[in-house]
């Protein structure tokens, strides 16, 4: 698309590349659209898809079909939407947390932004004696937001936002908090009972309801995640390149650092802390599409749904009848698929 | 253009310029003009302030004291993007990004001319297609940058500065990491566009003989200070030599060009400091 505007004299190899990357959207939607349908069709209680549509549609009759229309309308229907919401938004925050530290292996998780939600859903546990999901929103938001805050505050040097800084702060809060949480879990067997099935990450067990608080949040991230891809380009030349093109460094690094914080956030709050979709899903894309972030953006809000809903529908029939968090599945399939692939990119 | 055409002389000065870096002051009071239309080499020992002057001319770096003025204007209080629609730079060790193509990495080049959600324009693809000529890069274009050789790798950055499509044109130390031919290479490239395309450049350059043949206006710096400005044939003789770099020498006609060339002392004649 963006190479229309070229002469037809272009190299075989360059060619197959631009076939590659127009075919590409195409082929990721049906990836996602098989993985939704895997979604609603697939669990303790595998339904046809028939199934799936007659619930869908409402079109559903007869005796013991409402039963099957329940689990699909009622919890996969949810249960998959919040899958894509968090899946766009993992793979998007990870994107621009990759972007603006000029580090590959950046990620909400590496910025402290997964273990401040966490320390904070935790505390409200134990403090407050919350029970449900929905409950934990606003304290996953805060906690999440508050670190990243105080990791940002940690790499200001002179006024300017040192990329290294930002992922070292980010690590260590990490450590602090994660280390905060587990004394208050093992201080508290009713925290650690509330708590653990949260802090696994996972899309089960929560309605729409949970989305409400949240999806705002989403939306803005997402438009300022693409509002400064051009800008991170630029960024990925280096900050004396970026500053001399016209980039205004600190302020992009603020704003898509913003992006990270309110995406990431979301996405913990209505889930749970999910490692590796935001590491992942940006390498995967970039494999195939290239560096250029405004291509890598719109290719992990595909990705990510793609790699979370593949895991959820996973950790549903590895186990049958009982299922796995998908945070567990992400975590055992993301850590040796990114061995993977930091192998082919040094070769 | 906003300026009068008579205004546009893209001269560079400083004004009683002082750059820190934290406590330790690099550069201290300097005044400085860099002729526009020129080729001007700033030169001096390492750690005399060369880099720095340069990330000061381009407001990588805040002065301490003092202003950078362009055609009389300060460069401190330009907007990023009008700045950087007339001045451009390229940093001694730019970070070039995984697996990106040539072609990919010169586009970049037009980020100062492009505004949010407007789409790619014939102009930004001429000024592009032009860079990748001008600079022999244009066969390489679909290359990821990261597999050419560092002559090549020295060629598309500079194109990515040509795309920006700038009058102002600073360079620093173009010529480290490159063998002699590469290094002639990049030195002709520059005068060409100075030459031919009007440009004014500003390069900072290690190798005395080097800058005396390819500059016209040269800038020898010594700890923070000005020890000489002016052309080559003026400003370099073996006394400032000797006094900057502390090196005995002399200085004879280059047999090409007839510009200075600093030749040092034999080895046994030079009084031993250890």
């Amino acid at each position: 698309m963006l190479r229309n505007d070229l002469p037809a004299s272009t190299a075989p190899a360059q060619r197959s590349l631009t076939v590659r990357q127009s075919l590409l959207p195409a082929v990721g939607l049906c990836v996602l659209v098989l993985c939704i349908a895997l979604s609603l069709a697939l669990g303790s209680r595998p339904l046809p898809l028939s199934t799936v549509l007659d619930a869908l549609l409402g079109s559903g009759a007869g005796h013991g079909r409402d039963a099957d229309a329940d689990v699909v309308t009622g919890l996969r229907v949810p249960r998959t939407i919040i899958g894509l919401v968090v899946g766009a938004a993992l793979g998007v925050a990870g994107a621009v947390a990759q972007g603006i530290t000029r580090n590959p292996l950046a990620s909400p998780t590496t910025l402290g932004i997964n273990a401040g939600a966490s320390f904070a859903v935790v505390t409200a546990i134990y403090a407050l004696h919350l029970t449900r999901p929905v409950e934990y929103v606003w304290f996953a938001i805060a906690g999440a937001a508050a670190t990243a805050l105080a990791a940002q505050a940690m790499a200001r040097r002179a006024g300017d936002l040192d990329p290294t800084r930002l992922a070292l702060g980010g690590t260590v809060l990490a450590a602090v908090l994660t280390s905060w949480t587990s004394a208050l879990m093992l201080t508290s067997r009713r925290t650690l009972d509330e708590a653990r099935f949260w802090l696994a990450g996972s899309l089960a067990g929560r309605g729409l309801d949970v989305l409400t608080p949240v999806l705002p949040l989403i939306v803005l991230g997402l438009a300022l995640a693409f509002a400064v891809a051009p800008a991170l380009n630029a960024l990925a030349l280096g900050d004396e390149s970026a500053q001399a093109l016209g980039v205004p460094v600190t302020r992009i690094r603020v704003l898509g650092g913003l992006a990270v914080v309110l995406l990431a956030a979301g996405a913990v709050a209505v889930a749970g802390p999910v490692a590796f979709v935001g590491l992942a899903a940006p390498h995967l894309v970039r494999l195939v599409l290239g560096p250029d972030h405004r291509r890598l953006l719109p290719g992990c809000l595909i990705a990510g749904p793609i790699l979370l809903l593949a895991a959820d529908v996973l950790g549903r029939v590895v186990v049958r009848p009982s299922e796995l968090e998908v945070g567990i599945v992400t975590a055992f399939l993301g850590a040796p698929l990114l061995a993977v692939l930091a192998r082919r990119a040094a070769r | 253009m906003t300026t009068l055409a008579t205004a546009t002389r893209n001269e560079l000065a400083t004004h009683r310029l002082a750059l820190r870096y934290g406590s330790r002051t690099v550069v201290d009071g300097l005044d400085l003009t860099l002729p526009g239309g020129a080729v001007t080499a700033i030169v001096g020992p390492n750690a005399c302030g060369k880099s720095t002057l340069l990330r000061g001319l381009t407001r990588l770096l805040d002065p301490a004291a003092g202003t950078v003025t362009l055609d009389g204007s300060d460069v401190h209080r330009m907007p990023a993007r009008t700045l950087a629609r007339r001045m451009g730079l390229l940093p001694q060790q730019p970070v070039t990004p995984e697996a990106i193509t040539v072609e990919s990495l010169v586009r970049l080049g037009r980020y100062p001319h492009q505004r949010m959600l407007s789409p790619w324009s014939a102009a930004d693809q001429a000024a592009v297609e032009e860079a990748l000529t001008r600079t022999g890069t244009a066969e390489l274009r679909d290359q990821p940058v990261d597999r050419l050789s560092g002559g090549q790798r020295q060629r598309a950055w500079i194109a990515l500065t040509l795309a920006q499509d700038t009058e102002l044109l600073l360079l620093d130390e173009p010529t480290t990491f490159l063998d002699l031919r590469h290094q002639l290479e990049v030195l002709d490239l520059v005068a060409e566009l100075n030459t031919d395309a009007g440009r004014t450049v500003v390069m900072v350059l290690h190798d005395l003989g080097q800058a005396a043949r390819y500059a016209d206006h040269l800038v020898v710096l010594h700890e923070g200070r000005l020890a000489a400005a002016g052309p080559p044939a003026e400003v370099l003789d073996a006394a400032l030599v000797e006094a900057v770099f502390e090196v005995p020498c002399q200085v004879v006609p280059d047999p090409e060009t007839g510009t200075p060339l600093v030749v040092p002392r034999a080895r046994a004649r030079r009084p031993t400091t250890h």
